[in-house]
């Protein structure tokens, strides 16, 4: 089963960045569906969390102003090859994913 | 020199709609090549698949910075699994399909003398389907999408080489139809699809910079950023008559299917290289 979280990796000297793609619709909950007219309910992507070999290293709060199928990039330094890399989110309906990866 | 290309496009536009014996789609070709060309003289012929950004730089730099973390991947890998997952009578949809893998998406739209129409690769999955007791895929289903992301990926670096075979009868009419809608003005806006991608190409339209016929169809289904999802050539013909004020065809409509044969017909010698990503 495909996963709905990609993560790419790219280290140069002792700096990595970590650039990841998720699948969410990441509604608002202004906007109005074109055919009935209805407001589609928010739901989008509320905690974004990234963890290097179990600490969290990034933990970005979302809103509204991030649309569809956000991607996310971040550096930092002092990882190295064999790092486990984790990026997981929570959403407004109490929605859940995540992905682990080892680095490069 | 707006004024200049302007001429040089009409009279291209002209030669092209001309009917005369003489002229088949080798010659169409080759002018509209060497009008392009001379339009933008600094661009590698091979660089027109990539649309817009061959031609602007700035946002070249940002589809560059796109395609780093391509956003038609999951589509891909969504085609992958619907590809390799047998029909429920067991055979596979390759089965369908005298090719290998990499060819497959490269022998369509092609000239079909037993229907005596324009078979396009969307039609021809359903085909597959229908044979095998399936029900059709709606055209702008995402798994008619994600099987066509999935096939055009497996393509890249195979050269474009559409046909119109002088020994089918109906593959030249097929052609000129759909170069005939191509040229001929419609909707409230009375534009042609030639007004703005071959005489305009490169000029702004409010904000977006028009993209030049040549390479339309070689990257395609694409990733709109506008849209947060896929959308395939013929979705794209739609949404641009319906910019127009006209009334768009059926996706897969006659119209549609002769327009692919054209434009695609137009494209032979770049490589196909889809999935694209577009704003």
């Amino acid at each position: 089963m495909a996963s709905n979280i990609k993560i790419k990796t790219k280290i140069s000297g002792d700096l990595v960045e970590i650039k990841s793609l998720m699948i969410h619709p990441m509604e608002t909950g202004s906007r109005k569906d074109p055919e009935t007219g209805a407001l589609v309910p928010q739901h989008h992507i509320t905690q974004l969390t990234f963890t290097h070999n179990d600490q969290v290293a990034l933990v970005a709060n979302l809103s509204t102003a991030i649309s569809k199928n956000p991607y996310f990039s971040y550096k930092f330094r002092g990882a190295k090859a064999g790092d486990v890399l984790k990026v997981s989110w929570v959403d407004s309906k109490g929605g859940t994913d995540e992905l682990e990866t080892v680095l490069k | 020199m707006r004024k200049a290309a302007a001429v040089l496009g009409v009279i291209v536009a002209a030669l092209l709609v001309q009917q005369n014996a003489l002229a088949g789609p080798e010659e169409d070709r080759l002018a509209f090549v060497a009008y392009f060309e001379s339009r933008f003289p600094e661009i590698p012929f091979a660089q027109f698949a990539n649309g817009i950004y061959a031609i602007d730089s700035d946002a070249r730099k940002q589809w560059l910075e796109i395609e780093e973390f391509p956003p038609y991947e999951f589509a891909v890998e969504r085609g992958n699994e619907l590809w390799h997952k047998a029909l429920p009578d067991g055979q596979m949809l390759a089965d369908c399909f005298a090719a290998e893998l990499p060819d497959i998406r490269g022998q369509f739209p092609r000239f079909d003398v037993a229907s005596g129409e324009v078979i396009t690769l969307e039609v021809a999955i359903n085909d597959c389907r229908i044979e095998h007791n399936q029900p059709s895929l709606a055209y702008d289903s995402s798994e008619m999408i994600d099987l066509t992301a999935y096939l055009a990926f497996e393509a890249r670096g195979t050269k474009v080489d559409i046909r119109v075979p002088e020994d089918q009868a109906g593959a030249l009419a097929a052609y000129e139809s759909g170069k005939r809608f191509y040229y001929s003005k419609r909707g409230q806006l009375n534009f042609a699809c030639a007004d703005c991608h071959v005489a305009s190409a490169g000029q702004w339209v409010r904000a977006d910079r028009l993209s030049a016929s040549i390479g339309h169809t070689t990257h395609f289904p694409v990733y709109r950023s506008k849209l947060g999802g896929m959308i395939s050539l013929q979705k794209r013909f739609a949404g641009c008559i319906r910019d127009v004020r006209a009334k768009p065809f059926e996706l897969q409509s006659t119209q549609y299917r002769n327009l692919e044969y054209f434009l695609s017909y137009m494209s032979n010698g770049l490589e196909w290289n889809g999935p694209g990503a577009r704003k």
